[in-house]
């Protein structure tokens, strides 16, 4: 599969990382250089908490070609503490105790893999649900 | 004022077209649409189609049909813009005739989905979504809609079997349709039994995919051959609009922006207001998306949209008949050929042609296409002409 691709991400897929706004002070991620909220440019870098809550959240049962093996699996919208939302699988636990508000934190786990063809695992963000928050 | 008219309609069934390939399948669409115009011929070819690269290894399918059709020669491009990629094909067919440098357009939106299944398809289809940050994740488009739902149904206390009239309505009227997938009523008990297929969503909330084709034919109104025999459609307003690509990356999830300015475009354009829409041919792809349009083109508010449906005021008789054909959810979801038929059936119903699906105020019908969740809206409003 294409490595460069993976490759360049790896920061955001390991830490995190996103941007911050020198105009507004908005956080974003993903990074995309253009802050959302005030349109000005923004490549300041931002390491965000992982920390965030259930904004909505559904388990797929028909996976895309590499996602198939682990199907089904839960995915979120989640809304992380510093503002903007992302996408991201739930681990490490059961789909009847997810609900909208839970409160969740970041992991870094297997996303895909290329069956048999080259062996290229791609390593990533998930979330799960936060310890020691009831 | 340059009128631009839509001259021919074609389609196809829609369903599992095994034996016809996708070139078979649009040349097909293309032959009654260029037979219904009264022969006019074509100096422009707009195809509207999403997944051909992935599904049928085939790119370029501008020149491909053009010479399959024996149009060799004239400009052809294709148009893709997820499942919107049928609307935004048919805008620039209309740009392109309202601007006088193509006198006849045609528009043809194909899709060939059944030649691969299960996992494949899914990993097709999710192309259309974020693959940085969405489709990386294992996210679908069904999953997409299936996080609105579930948003959607928390926000505003909507009971289990909300949006079963979604489902109810368009396979009411997908049963009067020769070309739809499905031509069977289904009972509210039907819909109320079905398992979750991506919960809340369930298997009657998701549009079928299956391949199809369909093709319109444009001019000018002056440029009709004098023995044109329909009644005269006429494309009064086309607007698009685009919104965040990613689900996560908007402020409102639950508000199709797109929607609301590509259809606050078009009214404006047209000169009218909405409650001067006869029928509405909404993007169904799933049920959610349907509530969704409803809202964020003004025809209901906020949370309220699964009532139109749940009150049967958007059936055949209601005051906003919606999916009169089937919608995509009975008629079939054909990708990018979608915003095609929207175009093919509304004008039906415009040229009085719609048959057990017809409705009876047929003065002005809108249609608006989705790409995605609402990434792109493209909105077309038509009007019969005395
Ligand atoms: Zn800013």
């Amino acid at each position: 599969m294409e490595i460069p691709r993976h490759w360049r991400l790896k920061k955001q897929r390991y830490a995190l990382m996103g941007e911050v706004c020198p105009h507004c002070d908005a956080k974003i991620f993903p990074p995309r250089d253009v802050c959302p909220e005030c349109h000005h440019e923004a490549k300041e870098l931002f390491q965000f908490s992982g920390k965030g809550e259930i904004y909505s959240y559904t388990t797929i049962y028909e996976a895309p070609s590499g996602f198939d093996s682990n199907a089904p699996y839960t995915v979120a919208l989640i809304k992380l503490n510093e503002g903007p939302m992302l996408t991201a699988q739930l681990t490490d636990v059961e789909a009847a105790q997810v609900q909208i508000g839970m409160p969740v934190e970041m992991v870094t786990r297997k996303m895909r893999d290329d069956g048999d063809e080259r062996g290229m695992i791609v390593y990533g963000y998930k979330f799960r649900k936060r310890v020691g928050v009831t | 004022m340059t009128e631009i008219i839509i001259a021919g309609l074609g389609q196809t069934d829609v369903g599992e077209h095994w034996d016809i390939s996708l070139r078979d399948l649009a040349f097909l669409a293309i032959e009654s649409a260029i037979k219904d115009a009264g022969g006019l011929k074509p100096q422009a070819l707009y195809v509207g189609n999403m997944l051909a690269p992935n599904l049928s290894r085939q790119a370029h399918l501008g020149a491909l049909l053009a010479d399959f059709a024996g149009l060799t020669g004239i400009e052809a491009v294709t148009v893709e813009a997820a499942g919107a990629s049928g609307g935004a094909a048919l805008r620039q067919g209309y740009l392109a005739v309202k601007s006088g440098l193509v006198d006849v357009a045609l528009v043809v939106g194909v899709e060939k989905m059944t030649d691969q299944v299960g996992a494949g398809v899914e990993e097709a289809l999710a192309t259309a979504a974020d693959s940085d940050y969405e489709s990386v994740q294992g996210l679908t488009p069904t999953a997409q809609a299936a996080l609105l739902m579930q948003r959607y149904m928390h926000e505003y206390n909507v009971p289990a079997d909300g949006f079963a009239g979604f489902a109810l309505t368009a396979h009411a009227n997908g049963a009067g349709n020769p070309h739809a997938m499905f031509r069977k009523a289904i009972k509210p008990e039907t819909y109320a039994k079905a398992e979750p297929l991506t919960p809340p969503l369930n298997m009657f909330d998701a549009a079928p995919n299956a391949d199809g084709a369909a093709a319109l034919v444009l001019t000018r109104r002056e440029l009709l051959p004098s023995d044109w025999p329909h009644p005269l459609v006429k494309i009064l307003a086309s607007a698009t609009a685009s919104d965040t690509l990613a689900l996560h990356d908007r402020k409102d999830p639950l508000f199709f922006e797109a929607a609301h300015l590509a259809t606050g475009r078009a009214i404006k354009q047209a000169g009218i207001t909405l409650d001067q829409v006869d029928f509405f041919e909404y993007h169904d792809a799933y049920s959610i998306y349907a509530a969704l349009a409803l809202e964020s083109s003004g025809f209901a508010i906020r949370g309220h949209g699964w009532k139109m449906a749940a009150d049967g005021r958007i059936s055949l008789t209601g005051n906003l008949p919606c999916a009169t054909m089937g919608g995509l959810k009975a008629r079939g979801f054909a990708g990018g050929a979608t915003g095609v038929y929207q175009a093919v059936e509304a004008a039906t119903q415009l040229r009085g042609q719609a048959e057990a699906c017809q409705v009876t105020r047929t003065r002005v019908g809108m249609i608006q296409s989705l790409g995605g969740p609402a990434s792109t809206a493209v909105v077309h409003i038509l009007e019969k002409l005395d």
